[in-house]
């Protein structure tokens, strides 16, 4: 029944053959479906780890290093040796992104360098004996063996929450992983000698910003006292900037640490890097129009500055897509999508035909072609094949030609056509961009370009078109680089014969690069193109920019909007009489101004709760107040006032105010 | 020099308890230290900061003196009556040969401790009938120790700041073993007189000297300058110690970057120190936020329809003006504004509609996470949540340039 209510919205104008229908999709659909969002899972992964890998390794590098020169026996490192070596981490203003980071990084320290890690958070940890147990409890609970554990379950008294504790706990441990016995990583065999006498112990503060400085300041003076049997470290997670260190500790306690700097890249890179590798490639079947990139990234940059939401909305509308268009089938690799054309169904194939952009096409062909692709199903199934690969061409060619027309005109003083790639991209996804009036501008200021950097900007160009693999994309490459060799036979005599030949020169490469055009027009143009793109700004603007004043203003005022109860509705789209207690109140108090007398408003209730009883209106009984219903009418009021539409007020002792405007 | 102290002390160990008060690093816990060890006296040592809990004390002081199995009568959350009678309990089992020491660094958090503890302390002999001396040690005078309720009064002690010539002679006490002890000295001395007038803790002074000696050496040992040129060694070293002055003594850049900058040497202020990076970014409606948040705490809510009514008159600010508001705001510092003040500034601030969603509630407990606003209701308080804005005008200019507002003509202050 899920799958059932599941396909309904796919099917709403033939609900005569649903079932069968359901389920021969319901087949077809899920393969290429789940393989898709696998397929973007993993990637996700890679790129998640490759994102954060540089500044992962040197935090490792790091840790690694603390812990080796805590080892040499030099005068000068013994003369710094209460110092406890830090890591300040700034990793930008989205704290719950920083979450996976720093459980990445736990598992790489504690595959790689060190078994005792611990990383705190500033809410568990408000006064200094939490910070102490937590610290404690995440070092020793890890590392401790199982007979131990019930060691400390027995006699819990030992387990006091001092440092001392952990120290001792400390030098117990490294006596017995000295022993060839207990080695803990394989990795670290090599440096046995380094790594198993003292292994650092590693203590991660998620959330410096929200520690309680007194507390923190404390703990990092108790933790000097232990280093020289203890080899601590500390890594500091900062959401701010790294100058809060400094707000937060004084100096004789800033002087008890030697801090090192390390800064991830921004979350703006950060973006850069997943519209790159997931939006702006031919790779991946599914796309986002322009409408729907817009609402992620401008979710992503006014609101949130998370990657992670913006991969969520991604994963989000490749739901969406494959759960609301039959055709999604389509939108897979190309083998499997042509040999999914040949599966298609007459239904499917129904669809096909109701498609805008089909339609579009069919009227472009002649008479007879056209009879032929609106009756015969073999022939459009062919017709459709040739399209997919129409389609996946555009593809090939659309991205090597953008990022292309990007490093021309990402030089350009004040950037016409957008600073990042992915402007240029809405701009193309939008219409065709030649007619974009900042791109005749672009245009002519690029004519206008010093020599030299032209040359490196199309160095770049033909860089990225070596890669490309189409064959109009390796055409377009030999003359790019007949181009530039053309350039540097000229450059002997132009130094002479001043710019005029070169400016002619100039000219005619843009006259050149301008078939490079045709290859960006936006993917509405394409025929099949829904297959492909997912197109519902407003579902993904719903899901992920929720509005709780509006969908509670939603409910109260037509309960059937959530309710799905068709009893409820009335023609005239206000709140029936049989609505829940509560939206009768919400309709009454919407009628009254600032204030609202609560004996009238109960009245008032009383009496339309009465007619939705079925109470005859002339019976003695209607509209009077029993305690059933005064009992309900108290609840939704104090129903409404937790929701905040109202509150009591002392300027009238039966009144209450309300805190909205408007109503009826 | 430690021992000439050691002594004088020594006489008066027999007191039920002493106060030493004196600088950081003058050698309070050192003398202490050394004086325990070398006269082989049973003590019990307690870093105040340490013990988060009375209890804690206690144990400590059991375990030193009894053995870890005199503490474990100790019951859950002790209190001082239990402790006491265990320690005489523990006492009469073992009695003591000698006086019993309980030294106490950082007394001062003492204070913050229960009422009782401080002034029981003091009379620890009395109480637990015991040859016991406890002596706490502080950076703060004993005049700020006296309870209320009055108190035995401890036996005070003075630990003079060191004299140049004292830190003289115990920092060239760490001589690097490959150089010779005058060389060394000599090198204190320039140290000395480059850090003197900033710096008289002993213990910074000695991390400096030991980051900066290799620089020191690097003549010597290119070969260049023999040891006994002492002059040209000072000319070499001193720039680069009053630029240590600048980075490493305020801790702007971390030691081991500095031993990393030494030894490129080329690094050209190329290494920021941590106040550089203060730059923060921050989601676009997050700065209107802020600007709105920051506009709440500075200018009266009074004048809010100034700003933002579109026609509202002119108002001159005499007139206008209550006596107490005359001084700035800004030097009043941020005060308090509802959550709804909030969002209306934000509102009529933002030059596009925005929708009350909920990423923009978000993004409030964002800031407040940030430690960029700080709640001051209490977080339990659901109903108008009041918050203070915690940044600087500094700050939230740079914010407002990003966005191109002009936060100076929304301020009441600069008006």
């Amino acid at each position: 029944t899920c799958v059932h209510s599941f396909f309904q919205g796919c099917f709403v104008f033939k609900p005569s053959s649903k079932k069968r229908k359901t389920r021969s999709l319901g087949e077809t659909c899920v393969n290429p479906k789940s393989k898709n969002i696998t397929w973007i899972y993993v990637l996700l992964e890679v790129l998640q780890e490759e994102l954060n890998k540089k500044i992962l390794d040197s935090l490792l590098d790091f840790a690694k290093k603390c812990s080796t020169t805590r080892q040499h026996c030099d005068w000068a490192s013994k003369m710094r040796a209460n110092e406890i070596p830090t890591a300040a981490l700034v990793l930008g203003v989205n704290v719950p992104d920083h979450d996976m980071t720093f459980q990445s990084l736990f598992d790489l320290l504690k595959h790689s360098v060190t078994p005792h890690v611990v990383s705190v958070q500033a809410k568990e940890c408000g006064v200094l004996k939490h910070l102490l147990k937590r610290v404690l409890e995440g070092l020793m609970d890890v590392a401790v063996d199982d007979d131990d554990e019930e060691e400390m379950e027995q006699n819990p008294r030992s387990v006091h929450c001092s440092l001392s504790t952990l120290s001792d706990w400390y030098t117990a441990k490294t006596k017995v992983t000295a022993t060839p016995g207990k080695k803990r990583n394989v990795q670290d065999e090599d440096e046995h000698h380094h790594h198993h006498q003292t292994p650092p112990v590693v203590i991660i503060f998620k959330d410096l910003e929200g520690f309680n400085p007194r507390v923190l300041q404390d703990f990092i003076s108790i933790c000097s006292r232990y280093i020289d049997r203890l080899p601590l470290m500390f890594i500091f997670g900062i959401a701010t900037s790294p100058s809060t260190v400094q707000h937060m500790l004084p100096h004789s306690v800033s002087s008890l640490l030697c801090i090192e700097l390390f800064q991830s890249l921004s979350c703006t890179q950060h973006l850069a890097t997943v519209i790159d590798k997931l939006i702006l490639t031919a790779q991946f079947p599914f796309k986002l129009n322009g409408k729907v990139m817009q609402v992620l990234i401008s979710i992503f940059l006014y609101h949130d500055f998370s990657v992670r939401n913006f991969i969520k909305g991604l994963q989000l509308a490749l739901l969406e897509h494959f759960h609301s268009q039959p055709l999604s089938i389509l939108c897979c690799k190309k083998k499997e999508a042509l040999l999914n054309v040949t599966l298609l169904s007459g239904r499917d194939l129904e669809t096909v035909r109701q498609l805008p952009s089909f339609i579009r096409f069919v009227e472009k062909q002649e008479a007879g072609e056209q009879v032929k692709l609106m009756t015969d199903d073999d022939h459009l199934k062919e017709a459709c094949q040739k399209l997919i690969k129409d389609l996946r061409k555009y593809h090939k060619s659309y991205y090597p030609v953008l990022r292309c027309l990007h490093t021309l005109t990402s030089l350009l003083p004040r950037y016409p056509l957008g600073k990042q790639i992915r402007e240029l991209h809405l701009i193309c996804l939008e219409k065709n961009v030649w007619e974009n009036e900042d791109y005749q501008s672009a245009m002519k200021l690029l004519k206008m370009l010093a020599k030299d950097e032209l040359i490196t900007s199309l160095r770049k160009c033909s860089e990225i078109l070596s890669s490309a693999k189409s064959k109009k994309m390796k055409k377009a490459f030999t003359e790019l680089d007949e181009l530039l060799a053309k350039f540097k036979h000229l450059d002997g005599k132009l130094e002479k014969i001043n710019d005029i030949p070169s400016l002619t020169l100039c000219y005619k490469k843009i006259e050149r690069l301008s078939p490079c055009r045709c290859h960006l027009p936006p993917p509405e143009s394409q025929t099949l193109y829904e297959v492909c793109y997912y197109s519902s700004s407003a579902t993904v603007r719903r899901h992920l920019n929720a509005t709780p004043r509006t969908s509670i203003q939603t409910a109260l005022s037509s309960p059937c909007f959530y309710l799905q109860n068709e009893s409820l509705k009335n023609e005239d789209g206000t709140v029936s009489n049989s609505a829940p207690d509560i939206c009768i109140a919400y309709k009454l108090h919407l009628e009254c101004g600032r204030l609202i007398n609560l004996y009238d408003w109960l009245e008032a209730y009383a009496t339309v709760v009465s007619a939705a009883e079925g109470q005859d209106p002339d019976c003695d009984t209607f509209g009077k107040v029993d305690d059933v219903k005064h009992a309900r009418f108290i609840r939704s009021v104090s129903e409404l006032e937790f929701l905040g539409f109202i509150k009591s007020t002392r300027q009238k002792t039966d009144h209450v105010a309300r805190l909205t405007w408007g109503g009826c | 020099l430690a021992f000439l102290f050691a002594s004088t002390l020594c006489l008066w160990l027999i007191y039920p308890s002493i106060f030493i008060y004196g600088h950081r690093a003058s050698g309070k816990s050192h003398v202490l230290h050394i004086l325990m060890k070398e006269l082989e006296l049973p003590h019990a040592a307690v870093s105040c900061v340490e013990c988060v809990s009375a209890a804690l004390l206690y144990e400590r002081v059991l375990t030193s003196f009894f053995g870890r199995s005199a503490a474990s009568f100790l019951p859950r959350s002790p209190s001082l009556s239990e402790f006491v009678r265990l320690y005489r309990h523990q006492r009469s089992q073992s009695p003591a040969e000698q006086t019993r020491y309980i030294v106490m660094e950082k007394a001062e958090l003492l204070r913050d401790a229960d009422a009782n503890l401080l002034p029981a302390l003091l009379r620890l002999q009395e109480l637990v009938d015991d040859n016991i001396t406890v002596i706490l040690l502080s950076e703060i005078v004993w005049e700020k120790f006296r309870p209320n309720t009055g108190c035995f009064e401890p036996l005070l002690l003075h630990f003079p700041d060191y004299s140049k010539g004292s830190l003289q002679q115990i920092l060239s006490t760490d001589s690097h073993p490959s150089y010779s002890a005058e060389l060394y000295s000599s090198y204190i001395n320039i140290l000395l007189g480059v850090f003197y007038s900033v710096c008289r803790d002993l213990r910074e002074l000695r991390h400096l000297a030991a980051l900066n000696f290799n620089k020191f050496c690097e003549p010597l040992t290119e070969g260049k300058v023999k040891e006994t040129e002492t002059h040209k060694l000072w000319r070499n070293i001193e720039p680069h110690l009053k630029k240590a002055m600048q980075t490493v003594y305020i801790r702007e850049v971390s030691s081991l970057q500095w031993e990393q900058m030494q030894q490129t040497e080329d690094e050209g202020g190329a290494l920021r120190g941590l106040s550089a990076h203060t730059h923060v970014e921050l989601p676009y409606y997050s700065k209107f936020l802020l600007i709105a948040a920051y506009l709440a705490s500075y200018n009266p809510a009074r004048t809010d329809k100034r700003f933002f009514v579109k026609h509202h008159g002119k108002i001159r600010k005499t007139n206008f003006l209550k006596k107490n508001e005359k001084t700035s705001n800004h030097l009043l510092g941020p005060k308090p504004f509802a959550l709804d003040r909030l969002l209306a500034i934000f509102y009529s601030v933002v030059d596009s509609r925005v929708a009350p969603t909920a990423s923009i509630f978000s993004q409030i407990s964002s800031l407040v996470t940030l430690q960029l606003l700080t709640q001051i209701s209490h977080t339990d308080q659901l109903d108008a949540p009041k918050y203070k804005c915690s940044i600087s005008l500094d700050f939230i200019s740079a914010v407002s340039r990003t966005v191109n507002f002009d936060i100076v003509k929304y301020l009441y202050d600069f008006l």
